[in-house]
C-alpha cells in the first residue's frame, strides 16, 4: 500500500518525466542561433519603462541583423522580466550566462538591480551595454564588460545647472526627486552644480509619493521659488507638474532625461507646456535617424516611445555591430571577445555618436535642453531644441 | 526658520490633509464592511478600488470621443461615472467572493489571506493585460474637466479646487447612506447579525451568503467611487497605483478601529492629516534634515503609539470583540 | 521494498538526466521532485538520509558546476527556506501575524554590509572600513543579535495587540525599516539611501571553493542549524507555550505561560534567523540597497509559510522551495519556452506565434499566473502541502 502524498509526488513525478526528456533533447537544437538577452522589469509598477527597453532591443535587431545573418547565424531576442528585483535580476543573470548562444546583454533599468547583475556577468566576461543605468557606480568600478549608452546623473545633473543658470538666468530653485538612485542622484548632483553657480536653493525634497503632491506643493507655493527641477520620471513628474500649475506656481519647469516621453503631456496636458528637459536622445533636427527610429516604433508597436526606448535601440545596434565584427571569421564569436570587441564599436547611432571609454562610458555625451513645445501627445516630436552641451564624463576618482 | 510662513500654510496643509483623508476615509470603508462580517482583510480591495477608476476613465473616455464630454452637464458626467464605476467595483468584489474566499469559509483566518493575495496580483496583470489590448497603454489619464479644476480661493493663501469639495461631499454622502443603511434598514440587521453570529442568523432565517455577497457589493461599490473620485482628483491612474492607497486605506481602518464604519472615516482623516502635515512641515521645521519622504515614518509611528494606549483603534470599544 | 527502488532510481536517473540535459529546467525540475519523493517515500531513514545528503551535497554542487543558475536557484531557495523557518515561529507557532518580517532580513543585511564596505568611512572617518573579510563570520552572529534585538524592538510596544492590529503595526514597522534605510543619507550617511551601499566584502573561502558553491554550503549549513533548532524549539517548553498563546492566550496565561517573555521571544527568534540570512545575502549580492526590502517580500514569505503549511517545519521548506522554484525557475522557463516557440515561428492552429501581439508576450504575466497559482492552492488544500500534525487533525475535524 502506497501512502496518498507518496503516490501524488510520484504522478507528478511520472508526468514530468514525460514531457521533461522530449522538451530536453529539442533544447540541444540548432547550432548557429546568436542571442541577446534584454533584462529589464515587464511586470509591476515599473513595466512600462521595461518594456520600452525590450522593443527598443527587438527593433534594432530586426534592423541589423542583417549581416549576420549572411553570414550563416539566426539571431534572436531573449526578454528577461528582472521585475526590478535585485535578486531576481542576479538569478536571471546566472540562467543567461548559463546559455552558451547569449553574447551580450541589454539592460537594465534600475541600477540596484544592474550593479549585483553585473558582477555575473563579469564571471564570464559577458558583456553588458545598460540603457539607463545613470548611477555612476555602475561603470565607476571599471569593469572591462560593462558599458552604457545613456548619460550619468553627474554630468546631467550639472548640465541642468549649467542652463537654469546661465540660460535661464534662474536666482531661487526647488528641487523635487523620486526617492530613486536615478532621480534623488540627478537632484543632488544638479543641485551641488547650482549652489556652487550662485542660485539660492529653497528646498531639496524627496518623495514616493504617487498621486497626491498637495502636501508637497504647499510650502513650494509659500516660498515661490523661480524654478522647480524634478529628479524623476515621467509618471510622477507630470501629475506633479499639474498639480503645480493648478494650484497656481508660476515657476519654470525643469527636469532630467526622465521626462522625455510624449505621455508627459498626455498626462499633464498644458500645464508643462514650456517646461525643459535635458536629454541625451537627439531631437530629429540633429540626428534625421531619431526620426525613423519613432516612426517605425510607432509603427511597429502603436505608441510612441518611452524614455530609454532609443538608448536601448542603439546599444542593441552596438552589440550586434560588435558581434559582426568578431563573427566575421565565421566561428562562432565567444563572450571575451564580442565585449572586447564593444569597446572598439564607434556607431552613429540615433543618440548620437557614441564611442565607450575605458570605463564603459560614452566617451563624450552630447546633451541637448529640449523645451515643450505643444500639448498634444502626438506632436512630441515637435519639441524646441534650446540649448547643446557636450560633457566628457568625469575621469575615475580613487 | 520662518515663523510666518509656517503660520501661513497652517489652513492651506489642513485642508490638503482633509481633503487626502476623505479619500482613504472612502477606501478604508470597503476594508472595514468586508472585515466587519468576516473578520478577514480582503487584500484584494485595492485593485478592486482601482477597478472602479478604470471602469470610470473607460466612460469618459468613450464620452470624450463620442464629443459629449463637454455637451453634458459635469454634475451628470461625474454622477455617470461614479454609478458605472461602483457598479463596476461591486460586481467585481462579489466574483471574487464567490470564486475566492466562499469556498475558503470555514479555513483558518490566514488562508484567505494568501488567496486575496493571488486575486490582488492576478487582478493587477489583467488589467494590464485588458488596457494594453484595448488602448495599447496601462497609464490611464482622466480627461480633464475645466468646471472641476476651478479654483475657489477662500483667503489669500488657502484655495481649493471644486473638485477637492466633490471628494468630500461624495466622501460625507456615502457615509451617511452607509450608516442609514447599516443602522436603520432590514438589510442592515441582517448584515449585523450576520457579522455578530453567522450560525445563529442562518437559523433566523437570513441567507447568510447573500448578505456575505451584499457586504461585498456595498463595500466594493464604495471602493470604486473612491477610484473615481481618485481618478478625477489626481488624473493618472494605472494597474498599480491602487496598491499604495489601498496600504494606507487599510492602515486607516485599523486607526480608527476595523469593523466600525465612522471610525474608518475618522482614522482616514487623521491619517491624512498627519501625512499632510509630515509632508510640508518636516522639512522646515528640521532645516532640511528630514524631508516629506519621512510622512510615512511619521503616520506609522503615530499610529502604534495610538494603538498602544487604544489597542482596538480609535473607535474600536464600539463593535463587539470576539475574545 | 518498491519505494526503496524508486526513490534510488529517480534520484540517480534525474541527477544524470540534469548531467546530460543541463540546460532543461524540466529536467532540473524532475531532480527537485524526486528530492521530494525520497523524503515523503516509506524508506528506511538512513536510505532517506543517505539519499537527500548524496544529492545536496554532493550532487547539487557538481550540477551547479554545469549549470551555474541551477546553484544559484538552489542557494535562493536556502536563503528562502531560513526566512519561512523564522516567519512560521512567529506566524505558525506563536500565531502572531507579522506582515514586515524582512524588515529583519533589511537590519542583517545593513549590519554586514556598512562595515563590510568602505561606506562604513563616511560615517566613522578615518581608513578603518572595509572590516577584513575574515570578519563576516563574526558579523554572522553580530547580525543575528542585532536583528532578534529589533525583533524585541518592535515585540514590545506591540505586546498588547491582538490579530489584524498586530499585523498592522508590523506591516508599518516594516515600512517604517525600508524608508529609514531609503533617507538614512542625510543628516547622516549610514545607508547612503537609495543609491545603495557596494562592494559588500566577500567572505574568504577554504580550499579555494568558488564563490557560488560557497555561498551555497554555507547557506545549507545555516539552513541544516536553522532546522534543527527549529525542532528542538517545537517540542521545547518554549515550543508548547507559543502554540498554547496560538490557541488560546487567555487560557495559556491562566495555565501559567509567561506572555511577554513567550511573545518577546517568538519575535527575537524569528527575526535571529532572517538576520544571519541578510548578512548572507549582503555578501552574496556585494551591493545591497532599500529594493529589495519592501513590503511585497514579506508577503512572498508570508505566502511561504502558508502554502507550505502554518506551523509546520517541513510546510515551510517546502513552501519556500516551491514559490522560489516556482517564480526563479518555473514560470521564468516557460516563458522563455514560449519565448522560443515565438522565435522559431511555430505555428499553433493555423496561427504563427511570430504574430503574436507583444502585449501578449508570455515574459510580462508571471506573476499574474504565480496569483492564480496561490488561490487554486488555497481553495483545494488550504491546509498547505504539509500541514502540521495538529492543523490537520483539526481541519478533519472541522470538515
Amino acid at each position: 500500500m502506497i501512502r496518498k502524498p507518496v503516490r501524488l509526488t510520484l504522478a507528478l513525478l511520472a508526468v514530468l518525466a514525460l514531457v521533461a526528456l522530449p522538451a530536453a533533447t529539442k533544447a540541444q537544437g540548432s547550432k548557429g542561433t546568436l542571442k541577446i538577452a534584454t533584462q529589464s522589469p515587464l511586470s509591476g509598477g515599473q513595466a512600462a519603462l521595461g518594456e520600452g527597453i525590450k522593443l527598443g532591443a527587438q527593433l534594432a535587431i530586426e534592423k541589423f541583423k542583417g549581416g549576420l545573418e549572411k553570414a550563416g547565424f539566426k539571431v534572436d531576442l531573449v526578454p528577461f522580466d528582472d521585475q526590478a528585483k535585485p535578486d531576481v535580476g542576479v538569478a536571471n543573470a546566472k540562467n543567461i550566462i548559463a546559455d552558451k548562444n547569449i553574447l551580450a546583454v541589454i539592460g537594465h533599468l534600475n541600477s540596484g538591480v544592474a550593479i549585483p547583475s553585473s558582477e555575473v556577468y563579469k564571471e564570464v566576461n559577458l558583456a553588458m551595454i545598460s540603457p539607463a543605468n545613470t548611477n555612476p557606480t555602475v561603470t565607476d568600478r571599471g569593469y572591462m564588460n560593462v558599458n552604457r549608452v545613456c548619460g550619468r546623473d553627474d554630468v546631467q545633473g550639472a548640465v541642468g545647472s549649467e542652463f537654469a543658470h546661465s540660460t535661464l538666468k534662474a536666482k531661487t530653485a526647488y528641487i523635487v526627486h523620486d526617492k530613486t538612485t536615478y532621480g534623488q542622484g540627478v537632484a543632488e548632483f544638479f543641485k551641488a552644480d547650482a549652489e556652487k553657480k550662485g542660485i539660492k536653493i529653497l528646498g531639496f525634497e524627496g518623495t514616493e509619493e504617487k498621486s497626491n503632491f498637495d502636501p508637497i506643493l504647499t510650502p513650494v507655493k509659500a516660498k515661490g521659488p523661480g524654478l522647480i527641477y524634478f529628479g524623476g520620471i515621467y509618471d510622477q513628474a507630470a501629475p506633479f507638474f499639474k498639480q503645480a500649475s493648478e494650484k497656481g506656481i508660476k515657476a519654470r519647469f525643469l527636469g532630467p532625461d526622465g521626462m522625455d516621453s510624449s505621455d508627459l503631456v498626455k498626462i499633464a496636458g498644458k500645464a508643462v507646456v514650456g517646461m525643459y528637459y535635458t536629454t541625451a536622445a537627439g531631437p530629429v533636427t540633429v540626428f534625421p535617424k531619431a526620426k525613423e527610429f519613432s516612426e517605425t516604433f510607432k509603427k511597429k508597436f502603436g505608441k510612441n516611445p518611452e524614455p530609454y526606448a532609443a538608448e536601448a535601440y542603439d546599444a542593441t545596434a552596438i552589440a550586434l555591430k560588435a558581434i559582426e565584427a568578431v563573427a566575421k571569421s565565421g566561428k562562432m564569436p565567444s563572450r571575451e571577445d564580442v565585449a572586447v570587441a564593444i569597446r572598439k564599436v564607434k556607431h552613429g547611432g540615433i543618440t548620437g555618436e557614441i564611442e565607450f571609454d575605458s570605463k564603459g562610458d560614452r566617451k563624450k555625451a552630447l546633451y541637448f535642453v529640449m523645451q515643450v513645445a505643444n500639448a498634444d501627445p502626438q506632436k512630441w516630436g515637435d519639441n524646441k531644441l534650446v540649448k547643446q552641451l557636450t560633457i566628457a564624463p568625469p575621469a575615475v576618482k580613487k | 526658520m520662518d515663523l510666518q510662513l509656517l503660520v501661513d500654510i497652517f489652513p492651506q496643509v489642513v485642508l490638503d490633509g482633509i481633503i487626502l483623508g476623505f479619500m482613504y476615509a472612502l477606501i478604508a470603508l470597503g476594508y472595514t464592511m468586508v472585515y466587519g462580517v468576516l473578520e478577514f482583510i480582503n487584500f484584494a480591495h485595492s485593485e478592486i478600488f482601482i477597478i472602479g477608476a478604470f471602469v470610470g476613465v473607460e466612460l469618459l473616455l468613450g464620452l470624450q470621443s463620442l464629443g459629449a464630454l463637454d455637451a453634458v452637464p459635469w454634475p451628470l458626467v461625474l454622477l455617470l461615472a461614479l454609478l458605472v464605476g461602483m457598479a463596476g467595483s461591486g460586481l467585481l468584489a462579489v466574483t471574487v467572493e464567490r470564486v475566492a474566499y466562499r469556498p475558503l469559509r470555514s479555513a483558518p483566518r490566514l488562508i484567505p489571506l494568501i488567496s486575496a493575495i493571488g486575486v490582488s496580483f492576478f487582478l493587477q496583470d489583467m488589467i494590464r493585460l485588458f488596457e494594453s489590448l484595448w488602448h495599447n497603454a496601462f497609464n490611464l489619464v482622466y480627461p480633464t474637466i475645466d468646471a472641476l479644476n476651478v479654483r475657489l480661493e477662500l483667503t489669500r493663501t488657502i484655495d481649493v479646487p471644486v473638485k477637492s469639495l466633490v471628494v468630500i461631499l461624495a466622501a460625507l454622502g456615502m457615509l451617511g447612506v452607509l450608516w442609514v443603511l447599516v443602522n436603520r434598514t432590514k438589510v442592515g440587521t441582517a448584515i449585523r447579525a450576520v457579522a455578530e453570529d453567522q450560525a445563529a442568523a442562518s437559523l433566523m432565517g437570513i441567507n447568510v451568503n447573500r448578505i456575505i455577497s451584499l457586504t461585498f457589493l456595498i463595500g466594493g461599490a464604495m471602493g470604486g467611487a473612491a477610484g473615481v473620485l481618485f481618478g478625477v482628483q489626481y488624473g493618472l491612474i494605472n494597474p498599480y497605483s491602487g496598491f499604495i492607497p489601498g496600504l494606507k486605506a487599510f492602515t486607516a481602518a485599523v486607526l480608527g478601529g476595523i469593523g466600525n464604519i465612522p471610525g474608518a472615516m475618522l482614522g482616514g482623516i487623521v491619517l491624512g492629516l498627519l501625512e499632510a502635515f509630515a509632508a510640508s512641515y518636516l522639512s522646515l521645521l528640521t532645516g532640511g534634515a528630514f524631508g516629506a519622504e519621512y510622512k510615512d515614518i511619521f503616520a506609522f509611528s503615530v499610529l502604534i503609539l495610538i494603538l498602544i494606549f487604544r489597542p482596538r483603534g480609535l473607535l474600536g470599544e464600539v463593535v463587539r470583540g470576539r475574545a | 521494498m518498491i519505494q526503496v527502488v524508486l526513490a534510488v532510481g529517480l534520484v540517480a536517473l534525474s541527477a544524470w538526466a540534469v548531467a546530460s540535459f543541463p540546460r532543461s529546467v524540466l529536467v532540473f525540475l524532475l531532480f527537485q521532485g524526486s528530492l521530494l519523493f525520497a523524503y515523503v517515500a516509506r524508506i528506511p531513514t538512513w536510505l532517506r538520509v543517505g539519499l537527500l545528503g548524496t544529492a545536496l551535497l554532493v550532487l547539487m554542487p557538481l550540477i551547479g558546476f554545469f549549470n551555474g543558475y541551477y546553484l544559484e536557484v538552489a542557494t535562493q531557495v536556502g536563503i528562502f527556506v531560513a526566512l519561512a523557518l523564522g516567519l512560521n515561529i512567529v506566524v505558525g507557532l506563536a500565531g502572531l501575524l507579522d506582515l514586515g518580517y524582512v524588515a529583519f532580513f533589511a537590519v542583517g543585511a545593513y549590519s554586514w554590509a556598512i562595515p563590510g564596505s568602505p561606506h562604513a568611512n563616511l560615517i566613522f572617518g578615518g581608513n578603518a572600513f572595509p572590516l577584513p573579510a575574515w570578519s563576516f563570520y563574526a558579523f554572522l552572529l553580530i547580525g543575528l543579535l542585532v536583528a532578534a534585538g529589533t525583533g524585541i524592538l518592535l515585540g514590545l510596544p506591540v505586546l498588547r495587540l491582538h490579530g489584524d492590529y498586530l499585523a498592522i503595526v508590523t506591516l508599518g514597522f516594516g515600512e517604517v525599516i525600508r524608508v529609514l534605510a531609503n533617507n538614512l543619507d542625510k543628516p547622516i550617511n549610514i545607508t547612503n539611501g537609495p543609491k545603495g551601499i557596494t562592494p559588500i566584502g566577500r567572505p574568504p573561502l577554504p580550499f579555494g571553493v568558488p564563490y557560488s558553491e560557497g555561498f551555497y554550503f554555507l547557506v545549507l549549513l545555516i539552513v541544516a542549524v536553522v532546522i534543527v533548532v527549529n525542532r528542538r524549539l517545537e517540542d521545547s517548553h518554549i515550543g508548547r507555550a507559543w502554540e498554547a498563546i496560538r490557541e488560546d492566550e487567555l487560557a495559556a496565561q491562566a495555565m501559567g505561560v509567561p506572555l511577554v517573555r513567550s511573545k518577546l521571544l517568538a519575535f527575537a527568534c524569528g527575526a535571529s534567523f532572517a538576520g544571519v540570512m541578510g548578512v548572507v545575502f549582503s555578501a552574496k549580492q556585494i551591493f545591497i540597497n532599500p529594493e529589495s526590502f519592501t513590503f511585497l517580500e514579506s508577503i512572498g514569505v508570508l505566502a511561504m509559510v502558508i502554502l507550505g503549511g502554518m506551523g509546520s517545519i517541513p510546510g515551510a521548506v517546502l513552501g519556500a522551495t516551491v514559490v522560489t522554484v516556482l517564480n526563479l525557475q518555473v514560470l521564468k522557463g516557460l516563458s522563455l519556452w514560449l519565448n522560443e516557440l515565438k522565435n522559431a515561428g511555430v505555428v499553433v492552429f493555423g496561427y504563427s506565434l511570430a504574430d503574436l501581439p507583444t502585449q501578449l508576450e508570455p515574459a510580462k504575466y508571471e506573476r499574474m499566473i504565480f496569483g492564480v497559482i496561490l488561490i487554486l492552492m488555497m481553495i483545494f488544500r488550504p491546509q498547505g502541502i504539509f500541514p502540521a500534525r495538529r492543523r490537520a487533525r483539526e481541519l478533519a475535524k472541522q470538515a
